[in-house]
């Protein structure tokens, strides 16, 4: 708990008129999504979410349009209310928290992107980034000052008097980023900042950000729809399915060992080459030979592959202090490059 | 009695009620709507006063300078001919008076619609009462309230404003709701994310963004005044429409029709000018209203020096 910047305890939303109601009913009865439909014409848009980041972490929350990803990033902040369960943020506790103290978070704590960039098309630049100091009544001058230090961060710095609709997509989203990061939060709460994107722009952003967030030391929260990118850029994922978190564990743990169906179908095509270590599918050495190839236990298995391409006896893997302490065969290294 | 035209008979007299009621009404309460007409009175006799006793010239080139700092020299240009042509009409004096009932009916009509369209972009029940009144205000023909008018609030200009404002305020309250009720959700969630509260977010965000709808409502309210100004006439309200009448009455062909002209330039004039109010900065290329047209001239001029 003192380490987790983010912790979500058994948060529920159930959408209508008789939330509370549709949320007893679920509790004692284990209700599905369709039955509460039926019975109360009640949503869930989120069901029993659990989960905690670590500061400093980028924690993704992978999901299909409609899995509730965007509503349950929206509790941290409390931009939507939630029918059951605690949110803290930052030691704080959200959920139970009045509105000025609502206000002082979201102004100060916790800044956020948008999927469309929501920049104000009437406000300048330096308008848009210093939006979240103004109305917490920081001086004109100063607002600047973190303006101009924002945009600069963002290679932005000579745009400050000019609006969004004169930039591109691409530098729109840097100003988005500009505006989360200009109050100098903890917190970065990102809903698909990248999917509006072209490709390679995207790209650009996502190493841009990597960059950024390895410097600053931010924790965040960021949504993707895309497995790669979210592969890409977390230190854990959630998988989120019709409101519910699925699975949560490392990139490496959802690919190599997904618990269900669900996530087996998601992980199908994902490239292991990179993302796969010697320790996940070596076998123990157990008395057997150790060969003249020899990996470390953090060796990716596109290295473990470069091993074979001479011939195909087994690779030993070596412990970080010394012994050998398994080995790969080469059927070993295609079952998991197939996954 | 003759049960095949059982409809020769009254049999709900409610015109008679009705009757009763307003006289009831006026005996009892008249003094609240001598009260209400104070406001107008005084915004009326303001600009009237303004309009009419300065000198003509300085009126033109001031109505001239405003519209060509709103929309642009050719602006300028089609109100200086416009404004030349009724003065040289001899109407230059009557269309002055009309001028002031239109911009104080503007005045009231923003002042109230405005407020009254926030709250119904707001709150949807009280957009769904309000909404079966404007229409209401809308489609009774003004033929009928000019009779309650009168006998509340008497005859003369006040009472025309009071008459223009009923049936000029639904526009600017329609699509002020309209314009907040359109503005991007993503816009107003991320005023929310970074900390504004309810009324931050609504004059920082929601009411810039929605500024060209309820411009455009703030058009029509001008458009739909001006149209009133004839029939407000009958409850001898002075001005262009005054003139119009009183062609018609005295079959003076000639002065209807200078009444009839003065009422089209004038039109032509604020209508160009208060929609060229709503394009918005960003349709402008982004320039500062104090950068371009007359004030852009002199700052220029100043900054030659």
């Amino acid at each position: 708990m003192s380490e987790a910047q983010i912790e979500c305890r058994d948060l529920w939303k159930v959408y209508g008129r008789r939330s509370d109601e549709a949320m007893r009913a679920v509790l004692s009865e284990g209700l599905s999504k369709e039955e509460v439909r039926d019975r109360f014409n009640c949503v869930l848009g989120v069901r029993d979410a659990s989960f905690s980041v670590k500061k400093g972490e980028i924690f993704c929350i992978m999901g299909l349009s409609g899995s509730g990803k965007s509503t349950l990033v929206r509790h941290v902040n409390r931009l939507i209310e939630p029918t059951a369960g605690e949110i803290h943020v930052a030691g704080q506790r959200v959920d139970t928290m009045n509105e000025a103290g609502l206000r002082q978070l979201r102004a100060k704590t916790i800044g956020m992107v948008f999927q469309h960039m929501a920049l104000w098309p009437h406000r300048t630049l330096g308008d848009n980034v210093g939006f979240g100091l103004e109305v917490r009544g920081v001086s004109a001058n100063q607002r600047r000052e973190a303006s101009v230090r924002a945009l600069e961060a963002m290679d932005l710095g000579g745009w400050i008097d000019h609006y969004p609709d004169q930039l591109s997509g691409g530098m729109q989203q840097r100003v988005g980023l500009a505006r989360a990061l200009a109050a100098d939060p903890e917190i970065l709460l990102m809903d698909e900042p990248f999917s509006a994107l072209d490709p390679l722009i995207r790209r650009q952003l996502q190493d841009q950000f990597l960059n950024l967030s390895a410097q600053m030391d931010k924790t965040t929260l960021f949504i993707t729809h895309d497995l790669d990118e979210a592969i890409r850029m977390g230190d854990h994922i959630a998988i989120m399915n019709d409101g519910e978190i699925v699975q949560i564990g490392t990139p490496e743990e959802i690919v190599t060992n997904p618990k269900d169906g669900y996530v087996a179908e998601f992980v199908k095509g994902i490239s292991r080459v990179a993302l796969v270590r010697a320790e996940t599918i070596m076998d123990r050495l157990d008395g057997r030979e150790v060969t003249a190839k020899q990996v470390g236990l953090g060796a990716e298995l596109g290295d473990i592959i470069e091993h074979f391409m001479e011939d195909q006896s087994p690779v030993t893997v070596m412990s970080p202090d010394g012994p050998p302490v398994g080995q790969i065969t080469i059927k070993a290294a295609l079952t998991a490059l197939r996954g | 009695m003759d049960i095949w035209n059982i409809f020769d008979t009254e049999w709900v007299p409610i015109g008679g009620w009705v009757e009763t009621a307003l006289q009831w009404v006026v005996t009892h309460f008249r003094f609240i709507f001598q009260a209400i007409k104070v406001p107008f009175d005084i915004v009326l006799t303001g600009l009237e006063d303004g309009l009419t006793q300065a000198p003509d010239l300085l009126i033109l080139l001031l109505i001239v300078l405003v519209a060509w700092q709103a929309g642009g020299r050719r602006l300028g240009l089609i109100s200086l001919a416009c404004m030349t042509g009724i003065g040289l009409m001899g109407a230059w004096e009557e269309s002055m008076t009309t001028l002031s009932i239109v911009l104080t009916c503007v005045v009231f009509c923003s002042l109230i619609g405005i407020p009254l369209g926030v709250v119904a972009a707001k709150n949807d029940r009280f957009w769904m009462v309000l909404q079966p009144v404007l229409d209401l205000m809308q489609t009774i023909p003004s033929f009928v309230y000019l009779v309650p008018i009168v006998m509340l609030f008497s005859i003369g200009n006040v009472s025309g404003v009071i008459v223009t404002f009923i049936y000029a305020l639904p526009p600017v309250v329609r699509l002020t709701n309209l314009g907040i009720r359109q503005v991007r959700e993503d816009m107003v969630e991320a005023a929310r994310a970074f900390g504004a509260s309810n009324r931050q977010t609504l004059f920082k965000v929601e009411l810039p963004l929605a500024m060209p709808t309820i411009m455009a409502g703030v058009n029509q309210t001008i458009m739909m005044a001006l149209s009133m100004v004839v029939v407000s006439s009958m409850i001898s309200v002075t001005g262009l429409g005054q003139m119009v009448l009183r062609g018609i009455g005295r079959l003076d062909m000639g002065l209807a029709t200078v009444g009839g002209l003065g009422i089209v330039f004038l039109a032509i004039v604020i209508d160009r000018t208060s929609q060229s109010f709503g394009i918005s900065a960003r349709e402008r290329g982004h320039r500062k209203w104090y950068e371009t047209g007359p004030a852009g001239a002199v700052r220029a001029l100043i900054k030659k020096d």
